[in-house]
């Protein structure tokens, strides 16, 4: 049995590996992925210590640090659930079961999907949750990006430069995001703004060839060969049985990461705590490491 | 005699940065391919693989989409 697991390797995650491993503990993270969010972040300027630095180049960074001390990392392994039972936390994966004293979860926010026919389907054959990592192949071709937030709008603002024709699917009255950003799509000439519109199904062939679209109470077919979803993320706590969420699925928890089972914790995205910062996640992955460390010392 | 690797990728994908790494990590000689730039090479991308996500390996006409680490050990022996 490991005194800790970890499960999430982004900036809470390896965070808390960092003290875990510094605390001399034994533990072990589990983890599909490496960096989390952060590996997609572009350019990022608030990290302290870095007055700029990419998202890779960040993650590669945490990465170093976490793997200095010979942690176990078990990536690309998905935990499928997390359950206390009596004294200790059970963590099962696809891969294999494990026992713990304590176990942070710290697996972060992933893309919200559509949920509308052909999405599945047409995954990677024209839709695409990365603007930044797929965009460039849609060059000269007319693109969807559905959403109206800052992270549809930087979608569209890459996009327009390398796509023929873009259209923005937005579900609200107008655009949200940041006003700069707004203005200089609008002034795009290779632009089209839906708003009050919803996607209700993506269609094609071998490969995406359109989206059918209820604008204003009426049916519309666009011709596109890309559609990029940008609608926001939800957290990855569906496996965590028995904690207490928020209305937005959050993990909730005390100031020290303490969720309403002993035991279990939580950290970064994952949890209720406002404002989700890369910053914020690891200073969140340090308390609750501190917080297991505790925890574990006297069970 | 080892294998012929092809990557294609885009530069700021996290998991074409990783494919990348891991294959560097274990000495894996391949062609690293930019489809953002390269219209011919996106194209024959989508043809090989039948989809448009990146990263995708060419392991000597083996086909690998996304940075499946266990395919990609098995298929290359290490």
């Amino acid at each position: 049995m490991y005194d800790l697991i970890i499960v999430g390797a982004g900036p809470a995650g390896i965070t808390a590996s960092v003290y875990a491993a510094r605390k001399k503990m034994d533990f072990l993270v589990v983890t599909g992925d490496i960096g989390g969010q952060t590996a997609w972040s572009g350019d990022i300027g608030n990290y302290t210590g870095y007055q700029f630095i990419t998202g890779p180049d960040l993650v590669g960074k945490f990465e170093e640090h976490m793997f200095s001390y010979n942690t176990s990392v078990r990536e690309g392994e998905v935990v499928t659930e997390v359950a206390k039972a009596g004294e200790i936390v059970l963590v099962k994966t696809t891969k294999a079961s494990y026992q713990a004293k304590a176990v942070i979860v710290a697996s972060g926010k992933r893309s919200r999907e559509l949920g509308v026919p052909g999405e599945k389907e047409y995954k990677n054959k024209g839709i695409s949750y990365c603007a930044t990592c797929d965009g460039p192949l849609f060059s000269a071709k007319n693109v969807a990006i559905i959403g109206g937030g800052n992270s549809a709008l930087d979608a569209a603002l890459q996009l327009i430069k390398i796509a023929k024709y873009t259209y923005i699917i937005n579900n609200a009255p107008e655009l949200g995001g940041d006003a700069l950003i707004r203005q200089r799509i609008e002034e795009a000439h290779n632009v089209e703004i839906l708003n009050k519109a919803e996607v209700t199904a993506v269609l094609g062939a071998r490969m995406v060839n359109a989206v059918k679209v209820n604008y204003g109470g009426e049916e519309k077919m666009l011709s596109v060969e890309g559609v990029f979803v940008e609608i926001g993320l939800i957290p990855n706590a569906d496996f965590v049985k028995g904690v207490e969420k928020n209305s937005r699925a959050e993990i909730k928890v005390n100031s020290h990461n303490e969720t309403n089972i002993p035991g279990i914790f939580a950290a970064g995205d994952v949890t209720d705590v406002p404002e989700k910062q890369i910053i914020v996640a690891a200073g969140e992955g340090a308390k609750a490491c501190l917080a297991a460390f505790r925890y574990a010392a006297q069970h | 005699m080892a294998k012929n690797v092809k990557v294609y990728s885009t530069p700021v994908c996290p998991w074409c940065i990783r494919v990348k790494q891991f294959l560097k990590d274990n000495n894996i000689v391949f062609e690293d391919y930019d489809v953002s730039n390269d219209r011919l090479k996106a194209d024959e991308m989508v043809k090989k693989s039948g989809q448009m996500g990146v990263p995708v390996l060419d392991i000597e006409g083996e086909i690998i989409v996304g940075f499946d680490r266990e395919k990609i050990k098995q298929s290359l022996g290490v």
